[in-house]
């Protein structure tokens, strides 16, 4: 096998393990029952997965302008998922949107 | 990772203050270089963007940069530290894995059947009070298991988060250990050190006691109450 065939292989378990993240991060934003554990969901796995997807795409393509862009994304996805999923919750929270009975430690 | 941090008596080295953050003053007298750092970020980006480095593509970026300078200026971030190689491989390694492990349990809490996740929020005071690092501990902290942002006050230094999955006081604890050992391990990677010297002061708040201090919690006016 060559190296190109690895890199191949190696592209191919990125994507099938980033895509089956993102499944699950979707999974966990329908499931979760409030929207503070919904962020939870949207930001871990979320993240992860398209880091992933981004590995398998860049060891298929394995040119250096795409890499760069590549890079880019990643570095621009890690910057803004918790920013928006910090938007979202403090609006949550300002708005009383937080449910009291789960938020059982809150100004304890 | 528990080294002690140089003693380090110079210029630019004052005695730290107990209580503040360290003030950024020699920083602040260093605009130039901050805004050569943006200019120099910017067009980089710019040429990633075209997927080639050329002259025309450079000069381009570099004049978009200081178009955006000069037409929306923000409030400087100053970075006063210094970066430290070690730490930040440290850093980089121990954040790689927290986000595989954070997105395991996530994971396994979204699939897993009847389960209704408890959760909680906590306030944590951080110990170096910068805004570069305020925002950065936020973002990692994001990322890590278990805890998520949700408000920052600023003038304090304190970061509310909330916690997932939290089912006593003991996780808890444990969480607001996570934030100051992340924001630890930032410090060692990236602060100053005089920063690195605030890292030695025990943390704010008795990490024993979940509602060491109520009166940070609850942050905002949340509204009426329901």
């Amino acid at each position: 096998m060559t190296w190109g065939a690895v890199a191949d292989w190696a592209g191919a378990a990125c994507l099938v393990l980033g895509g089956l993240l993102s499944l699950v991060a979707g999974i966990g934003v329908l499931r979760f029952p409030t929207v503070l554990d919904r962020m939870h969901a949207a930001t871990k796995p979320q993240v992860l997965g398209v880091l992933l997807l981004l590995a398998g795409v860049a060891l298929r393509l394995r040119t250096p302008s795409d890499i760069g862009m590549i890079v880019l994304v990643a570095i621009f996805q890690l910057a803004t998922a918790p920013v928006a999923a910090q938007m979202i919750g403090r609006a949550a929270y300002r708005s009383g949107r937080v449910e009291r009975p789960l938020a059982d430690a809150d100004q304890r | 990772m528990t080294g002690e941090p140089p003693a380090r008596t110079g210029p630019g080295g004052p005695a730290a203050g107990a209580d503040a953050a360290p003030p950024p003053a020699r920083a602040r007298t260093r605009p130039w270089r901050d805004r050569l750092v943006a200019l120099a970020w910017m067009a980089l980006i710019w040429c990633l963007l075209w997927g080639r480095f050329t002259w025309g593509n450079l000069v381009a970026g570099l004049l978009v940069a200081a178009a955006v300078l000069v037409f929306f200026p923000l409030p400087p971030v100053t970075f006063g530290g210094r970066l430290r190689p070690r730490a930040l491989l440290v850093l980089l390694g121990r954040f790689l894995t927290e986000l595989v492990v954070a997105s395991a349990h996530v994971a396994w809490l979204a699939v897993r059947f009847g389960h209704r996740p408890r959760d909680a929020i906590i306030a944590v005071r951080l110990r170096v009070r910068t805004d570069l690092n305020l925002a950065l501990t936020a973002e990692l902290i994001s990322l890590v298991p278990g805890t998520l942002i949700i408000e920052v006050d600023r003038d304090r230094g304190v970061l509310y988060v909330h916690v997932l999955d939290a089912r006593g006081p003991e996780d808890l604890a444990a969480s607001r250990r996570r934030v100051l050992v992340t924001e630890a391990r930032l410090v060692r990677a990236i602060g100053s050190p005089a920063e690195l010297r605030l890292l030695d002061t025990p943390a704010p708040a008795d990490p024993g006691r979940p509602g060491g201090f109520a009166d940070a919690v609850r942050p905002v006016d949340r509204g009426p109450e329901k």
